[in-house]
């Protein structure tokens, strides 16, 4: 990641690619946004149902107020104006939706104008985030899974009115770069915020990309959204191919028109799904069923105490545990890891207890944030009592690494689970008997290093290591032969 | 007919059980409802299990209720668990709710009775009865006329005697126009006071359920039995709703009655003869009667016509085959959304989606939803202005009295016509009565309208109370069941 973010990734011969954001993502309501059903993933289909939900005749939208409340922690997260708002009827045919119309805010959404500010320092701004209910999903069954060759539909209602906000970014993303840094950066507000857990690999977190390209300083381009990015990784090849795909056109004359397009993952390539002419005239229209939503002066200050600090206060912090070396890239980007995995209080914390700051992040940021919803649940103190095992050379670095796979995968006591693996430091006895034998091996290779040439610690740690069938601890081993070198 | 209160306290004093009160209205239907066609479902097992209930209740020494043992009509529009509602149309026919609608649950806490479900204009669209799927109701009082429309059953069945008290919903009339027809009291209340949970949608801003019945405090009742606030209605006012029973009777001296021409002019001559005589009635009874203007009113019904078909467009959209309801097979979900359409609504719903959906469509919004919009703004204003200078306003209900079985099914604005009077009070959210005031030459019922502000239900009880005990005396109709007595 040494690229500049904020700069033109394409390079395509002077075009520059601009980008908008939109995303949508599920709240962690209890409740479904309109009824008192279950908001829940992965439960048995057609489960959390009931009449207002599934649109029965006569069943009529309650407005859920946790809902509000985390749209407007989103608001407050993302610096936008929280304004009085109004539900709208996006009206069209959909046997997913299941009063074909989905509800949803319009043209008086209830936050507006924002921006968010990527770690690069560079500012993404936020047109709006509003609230909205979600559809049921359909899965197609025969032919490729696609509807057009289905033999048959089946759909699940659970997640039909789940509550979800959706937030529009301005145009002002310039890279595919810059637009995976504001996804992940979104991600990580939401997750902070306590609005959503912001999982891309279950539908909780979806982003859709608005792509087109112009010369610098030229009128925008014809743009392209792009549909079905499931993952971090397909939001930055989807934008790429389809910059590319777009500079091809007008360079061979051509016009990009305007159309929705899918991204294949497998095919690695964006194709067409309607175009502008096919759109859906949704004939939106104030829906009659609820009223207008006008949250307090009370409760948008209880909002905005609520709202946690935002990732980008959170690395200002971790930086500082580190002092000057937390600005260095390589710092910054595993603070970013930590941040982003909400791991920054399990570390601080160990650094609090004594664990030198380095140390806490290489392992928060590495084997800690490999396993991030475990890291989240693990027990402070025992996190901390291994980083101290390692600190004051029980453990060697390796060792170290091993038993904290442990400890995600089972918890338990670092000391219990270092000696199941052997792992029991070498007394200072023992090592010195050790190094006496190795001396008395090796008795060239010691004068050598008595002598001054340092390359022979490795020397002399390594034959430690094979001797002790890996027990003993580098750095205590390099310590005692420069004791004895005095 | 016995009226409501009446036979609930006969109930209630044990006089008279219940189950007999029922016995008697259920044979009334199966004897009489062959010729009117009130009904599309009659409930005797659950209205007989129901009236026992009450009668243990009574005989336990407990409080059944204000309306113990009272049987009701329900407009078939109203959800009821397990029993089939199908707003007349094809595309719910056999549909049968999970839940009761939030008024059917009341009315049940009450100790009232739910006897059977009434015929209606397919999705309360129509204003004769003759758009039900099911076949037209009949007018008591004349079987080649129609009851009017769209809640025709329930004002048809209170007509005739088969039930002292029936349930609509008005949306543009729909309940003031047919109890006019009918000669029987119709109430529409403040839009809010009633929950709507459970009431199948024709447009939701304006819909407002409301009761039938042969006297005026009859209908207070019912209506206090329904008022009141319900956590699953957003649009239910969040407040206590008006009391009315205790005001009834403190007449009308001091009021100002406001006579509105928009809601006179127009109308046939024998129908104006008798607003004007019941001015005449309220002006003898202490009240300042006044005749006044309103224009903004006379845009009333183009409003209507676009703006409850614009919402009738969307909440008739879930009608699509998948998940309840008729099915119509074809080759990919878009067919069988258009096949199911295309065969399960009837042609007056299918061209109000039409024009709803035309009023919605892009590039059209602003000129007629939206215009429409500020109408119903303008209504709102000019009746906040005419209300400076009156408490209650007296006009026409209908501008004819029924009209024959055929009339004007081929017309559809003819049709919309008859919503005239009754419109300008949806489009405001305010609360307005239909009470019978005589007849016409032939002997047809006319009802004359009260016209009041928000939530000013008790004072359109009072007027109407003078009004109704200074009313010509009612004949019996000529489909009167065995039930029907003069109130
Ligand atoms: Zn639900």
């Amino acid at each position: 990641m040494t690229e500049q973010p904020g700069s033109s990734a394409a390079g395509d011969g002077g075009w520059e690619p601009v980008i908008g954001l939109e995303v949508h993502c599920e709240l962690r309501t209890e409740t479904k946004l309109f009824c008192g059903c279950r908001n829940a993933f992965g439960d048995e289909p057609n489960t959390n149902v009931c009449p207002v939900c599934l649109g029965l005749p006569g069943s009529l939208p309650v407005l859920n107020a946790m809902a509000v409340d985390y749209a407007m922690r989103i608001g407050t997260a993302l610096h936008c104006e929280i304004r009085p708002s109004l539900f709208h009827r996006k009206n069209y045919f959909y046997p997913d939706m299941p009063k074909d119309y989905q509800i949803s805010q319009f043209d008086e959404p209830i936050n507006v104008n924002g921006w968010l500010e990527l770690p690069d320092g560079s500012r993404v701004g936020v047109e709006r985030a509003h609230m909205e209910e979600d559809t049921g999903k359909t899965t197609h069954v025969g032919g490729g899974g696609r509807i057009h060759d289905a033999q048959h539909s089946l759909v699940d209602y659970n997640r039909a009115g789940v509550p979800l906000v959706e937030i529009v970014s301005r145009p002002d993303i310039r890279s595919s770069l810059q637009a995976r840094l504001y996804a992940a950066e979104l991600r990580g507000i939401l997750i902070a915020t306590g609005a959503s857990d912001g999982r891309m690999e279950e539908g909780s977190m979806r982003v859709d990309a608005n792509v087109s390209v112009r010369r610098p300083n030229d009128e925008l381009g014809t743009r392209c959204e792009i549909k079905n990015l499931n993952s971090l990784r397909s939001l930055v090849r989807a934008i790429e191919y389809e910059i590319s795909r777009q500079v091809d056109v007008l360079e061979s004359g051509g016009t990009v028109l305007q159309q929705t397009r899918h991204w294949d993952e497998n095919e690695g390539q964006t194709v067409a799904l309607r175009s502008k002419e096919e759109a859906f005239d949704y004939r939106y229209f104030p829906e009659p069923d609820l009223v207008r939503v006008v949250p307090d002066t009370t409760w948008q200050s209880e909002v905005a105490a609520a709202v946690g600090p935002m990732p980008a206060d959170r690395r200002e912090k971790l930086a500082a545990l580190l002092g000057p070396d937390g600005a260095t890239a390589a710092k910054a980007d595993q603070i970013a890891t930590v941040v982003e995995n909400g791991l920054d209080v399990l570390m601080t914390k160990a650094v609090h207890a004594g664990i030198g700051a380095p140390l806490a992040l290489a392992r928060t940021a590495n084997e800690a944030s490999a396993e991030p919803d475990r890291a989240r649940a693990l027990d402070t103190a025992a996190y901390t009592a291994l980083l101290r095992m390692e600190q004051d050379g029980s453990l060697s670095a390796t060792q170290a690494k091993v038993v904290l796979a442990d400890l995600l995968d089972r918890g338990g006591d670092p000391a219990a689970l270092a000696r199941d693996h052997g792992f029991e430091a070498l007394g200072a006895d023992s090592l010195s008997g050790v190094i006496d034998e190795l001396i008395a091996a090796h008795p060239n290779e010691w004068t050598r290093y008595v002598d001054g040439d340092d390359k022979l610690t490795g020397f002399f740690t390594g034959q430690a290591m094979k001797a002790t069938q890996q027990k003993a601890n580098g750095k205590a081993v390099a310590a005692e032969l420069r004791r004895r070198r005095g | 007919m016995t009226s409501a209160l009446t036979l609930a306290e006969q109930v209630r004093s044990g006089t008279v059980s219940a189950t007999e009160i029922v016995e008697r209205h259920l044979a009334a239907i199966d004897e009489s409802d062959g010729a009117v066609h009130a009904f599309l479902t009659v409930l005797h097992d659950a209205a007989r299990r129901q009236a026992a209930e009450v009668d243990r209740l009574v005989a336990a020494g407990q409080d059944p209720g204000p309306l113990a043992g009272v049987p009701v009509g329900l407009k078939d529009n109203l959800c009821t668990r397990g029993v089939p509602t199908t707003c007349s149309s094809l595309i719910l026919d056999g549909w049968c709710p999970p839940y009761d609608a939030t008024v059917v649950q009341r009315l049940r806490a009450a100790g009232a009775v739910a006897v059977g479900k009434t015929n209606l204009d397919e999705f309360a669209m129509g204003s004769s009865t003759e758009n039900s799927a099911f076949g037209p109701t009949r007018n008591p009082y004349a079987a080649d006329r129609v009851p009017g429309g769209s809640s025709g059953g329930s004002a048809a069945a209170v007509s005739a005697g088969l039930v002292p008290l029936a349930l609509g919903s008005d949306t543009g009339g729909s309940i003031r126009q047919p109890a006019a027809l009918c000669g029987v009291v119709g109430m529409k209340p403040t839009y809010g006071t009633v929950s709507r949970y459970g009431l199948i949608a024709f447009a939701s801003s304006l819909d407002q359920i409301g009761p039938f019945s042969t006297t005026v405090a009859d209908a207070a009742a019912l209506f206090e039995v329904m008022a009141g606030h319900d956590p699953l209605d957003s649009t239910s006012l969040n407040r206590p709703a008006p009391r009315s029973m205790g005001s009834l009777d403190d007449g009308v001296d001091g009021l100002r009655v406001g006579l509105p021409r928009e809601l006179i002019d127009g109308v046939a001559p024998e129908v104006a003869a008798r607003v004007a005589q019941a001015a005449e009635v309220l002006d003898a009874a202490g009240a300042t009667v006044t005749e006044c203007s309103i224009p903004e009113l006379s845009y009333g019904l183009s409003a209507y016509y676009l703006l409850a078909p614009a919402e009738a467009s969307s909440n008739l959209s879930r009608y699509d085959g998948v998940r309840y309801g008729l099915r119509v097979d074809g080759d990919d979900v878009e067919a069988m959304m258009r096949a199911t359409r295309e065969a399960g609504f009837g042609a007056e719903v299918k061209r109000r989606i039409m024009l709803g959906t035309y009023a919605l469509s892009a590039g059209y919004y602003d000129a007629y939803y939206g215009q429409a919009q500020k109408v119903r703004t303008l209504i709102i204003n000019a009746f906040d202005h005419a209300y400076r200078n009156a408490d209650v306003l007296l006009g026409a209900t209908t501008p004819t009295t029924a009209f024959p079985l055929g009339d004007k099914v081929d017309d559809p604005m003819a049709m919309y016509l008859s919503d005239v009077c009754t419109v300008p009070s949806n489009l405001a959210g305010h609360p307005a009565i239909s009470i019978p005031f005589g007849t016409d030459a032939a002997g047809l019922p006319i009802g004359v309208q009260v016209l009041a502000s928000a939530l000013c239900e008790p004072l359109v009880f009072r007027v109407a109370t003078v009004l109704e005990s200074a009313a010509p005396p009612v004949t019996a109709p000529a489909l009167a069941a065995a039930t029907w007595s003069a109130p």
